[in-house]
């Protein structure tokens, strides 16, 4: 286990350099001028433009410049954009709402995509099946945006339940309606295969071994089914876990929530290279944390499974 | 039952006591218990009629090819039959003389375990995959008993032992795919001994094993069924296994006991037909490179089982009685019984 552990960590280091030399690339293949529009109404002066260019090496090639940037990285300089504010920092201010708003939406999934899945799952047929079954189809289908406003509209402005936008605090409390919004779609996908995970183990041997033992019922389906079913349940999880680390344009823009996906936003648009290219590398990195602990997690889940 | 104390034929020893308990009140009794399976495809008569009973201290077989109902009845007995599709229509199970398909649920939970344990047929599968043996078999002890973790460790090391697995107390950290075959059916075992059972079932407990394995779990079975004076209900397709270890045989077809003896008895002269043709499709040593005699034809499909006698299609001794009337379950005396028109022909003859 322990070199398996290692071997993952060591896989990190190309996919670092790989993601930040693509992405860094990528930003500036967009074909916009950089300084357009910095100026008010009118160009910027070319003094301004030039004074900028040597500020952040625009005038070398670009994989010059790439390896610029990587050292500075490498010692721990995010950078600045090209308003002087530096990458690290606002990173740093966004990133714990991110942070908060994704863990929110993850425990609505599990709690109330397993919650539904193991109750259909245990006597498919009848009226609550056939309610989880369509409204899991129904927020499937919906995009998150209209989840979002109709939410916002309904509790916030007409019932006065929620507060229609998130305050810069972003305290959990107020991240519960976007977390849910930001999760419905995750939570059907739970919610339908902890069902079918369920209703396939029912009838296993072990379930009928655990009933015959003399286990009361409770503890047959809690312990005996409900840790064999939640195994790919807990997949599907962890890999949303780490991609909605990565931030939520949509919703973070329907409640106006400072968080990352605003920040990357809004760095693709200015075309701030190492804006964009400091919160990718950040979140490519948090993404393959998040699936290495998923893999984890299923050798502990599940003892069959060795990596060694 | 035969009146002998001692049975050379088989040398399995029944004690006047357990007769005497046995024939005042027996420890399980199953009284024309009747199970069928509605599916799609119709209405399936899984069990017609099944009645046998067992005493404390004694080893009955029950016999019969797969589809035969022999399974299912020990489900229906253990109160673990998949509902729907299986529905049980009319009968009793009687344990200590209560009837546990009237029991309420809370009941019938106390008695598994506790009166009436179950073995199945491939550990494997019914081990929990990811749970410890170790915390399988503690489990019970723990939620039922009320023991301490510690408590229960050292009683599921010891059940270990008892059932022979080497280098138990670091087993029982182990998960059931770390154990062989025979290891796991020993397991299996010792979780069903956890809360001293009166009666013990074993569904095929040795079908997935290998010959070898199969005779030392049949002994470990024995073995333990005299040492606690359990009654012991075993399952089978094989006739072999269970020669050296049963008491008396339920032959099963078509979800009905159609022959009831005494091993030695069933042996040596078989009261139904399709006992002797079972006998007679034995591999024999000294009928070497001659074909295997087999039974002809299938058995009936229990969406539509024949009338009169289900077994009369396949029957070398079948007359016109056998293809309306259903054969009676009768008595012959000295304990044996047989669902045949021409038992007592059989047995003269025999």
């Amino acid at each position: 286990m322990g070199r398996y552990i290692l071997r993952r960590f060591l896989q990190l280091i190309p996919v670092f350099f790989g993601t930040t030399f693509i992405i860094y690339t990528l930003v500036w293949a967009i074909p916009t001028d950089p300084f357009a529009g910095k100026c008010g109404q009118r160009p910027c002066p070319a003094s301004y433009i030039e004074v900028m260019r040597a500020k952040f090496n625009l005038g070398d090639p670009l994989i010059v410049q790439y390896f610029k940037y990587l050292g500075r990285l490498l010692t721990g300089d995010f950078g600045e954009t090209f308003a002087g504010l530096s990458v690290g920092k606002l990173i740093s201010t966004a990133y714990p709402v991110t942070v908060r708003l994704a863990l929110i939406a993850v425990l609505i999934e599990a709690v109330i995509g397993i919650g539904a899945g193991v109750l259909t799952g245990l006597r498919n047929k009848g009226f609550l099946d056939n309610l989880v079954l369509v409204s899991t189809l129904f927020l499937i289908s919906l995009p998150v945006f209209v989840t979002g406003f109709v939410l916002q509209i309904v509790l916030g402005v007409q019932w006065h339940l929620i507060s229609p936008t998130v305050s810069r605090a972003a305290t959990f409390g107020e991240l519960i309606v976007p977390g849910f919004v930001l999760g419905s779609l995750s939570m059907a996908y739970v919610a339908r295969l902890t069902r079918t995970s369920i209703a396939e183990n029912r009838h296993a041997d072990f379930v009928r071994t655990a009933i015959a033992k003399g286990q009361p019922t409770k503890r047959v389906v809690g312990i005996h089914l409900l840790r064999n079913s939640v195994i790919p349940v807990l997949t599907l999880l962890g890999t949303d876990l780490g991609a909605l680390m990565g931030g939520a344009i949509v919703t973070e823009g329907v409640f106006n929530i400072n968080g990352i996906g605003g920040q990357i936003f809004r760095g693709i648009q200015d075309k701030e290279g190492v804006l964009v290219t400091g919160i990718v590398t950040l979140l490519v990195l948090v993404y393959l944390l998040a699936s290495l602990l998923v893999d984890l997690l299923y050798a502990v889940l599940d003892p069959r499974i060795r990596y060694d | 039952m035969s009146e002998s104390v001692y049975d050379g034929a088989t040398g399995t020893f029944v004690s006047p006591q357990a007769r005497e308990a046995a024939e005042a009140e027996p420890l399980l009794e199953i009284a024309d218990l009747r199970v069928e399976f509605r599916t799609r495809d119709g209405v399936a008569n899984v069990l017609n009629g099944v009645s046998y009973r067992v005493s404390v201290g004694e080893t009955l077989a029950v016999l019969g090819e797969s589809g035969s109902g022999k399974s299912v009845t020990a489900q229906a007995v253990m109160g673990i039959l998949d509902t729907p599709p299986a529905f049980v229509t009319g009968g009793e199970v009687r344990f200590h003389g209560e009837n546990l398909l009237a029991a309420d649920a809370d009941r019938r939970m106390a008695v598994r375990g506790d009166g009436i344990a179950m073995i199945f047929q491939d550990a494997l599968s019914a081990l929990n995959p990811v749970f410890t043996v170790g915390f399988q078999i503690e489990e019970q002890l723990r939620v039922r008993r009320g023991m301490t973790r510690a408590d229960a460790r050292k009683r599921a090391v010891e059940l270990l032992d008892l059932v022979r697995i080497p280098g138990a107390a670091r087993r029982i950290r182990e998960y059931p795919h770390q154990f062989s075959g025979g290891m796991r059916q020993r397991a299996m075992i010792a979780m069903s001994l956890a809360l001293d059972p009166e009666v013990l079932i074993a569904d095929e407990p040795t079908t997935a094993l290998d010959v070898t394995v199969q005779a030392q779990i049949m002994d470990l079975l024995a073995e333990i069924q005299r040492e606690r004076d359990m009654g012991l209900i075993l399952i089978t397709h094989d006739l072999g296994v269970v020669a050296d270890v049963a008491d008396r045989i339920a032959v099963m077809y078509a979800g009905r006991i159609v022959e009831e003896a005494d091993v030695y008895s069933l042996f040596r002269s078989p009261g139904h037909p399709y006992t002797a043709a079972l006998l007679e499709s034995l591999p024999r040593l000294d009928l070497k490179g001659q074909e295997l005699r087999t039974i002809k034809g299938l058995p009936p499909s229990l969406t539509d089982i024949p009338p009169g006698c289900p077994f009369h299609p396949r029957c070398a001794m079948a007359a016109d009685v056998c293809a309306t009337t259903v054969p009676e379950f009768r008595h012959l005396g000295d304990g044996r019984a047989s669902a045949c028109h021409f038992a007592g022909e059989m047995q003269s003859r025999g």
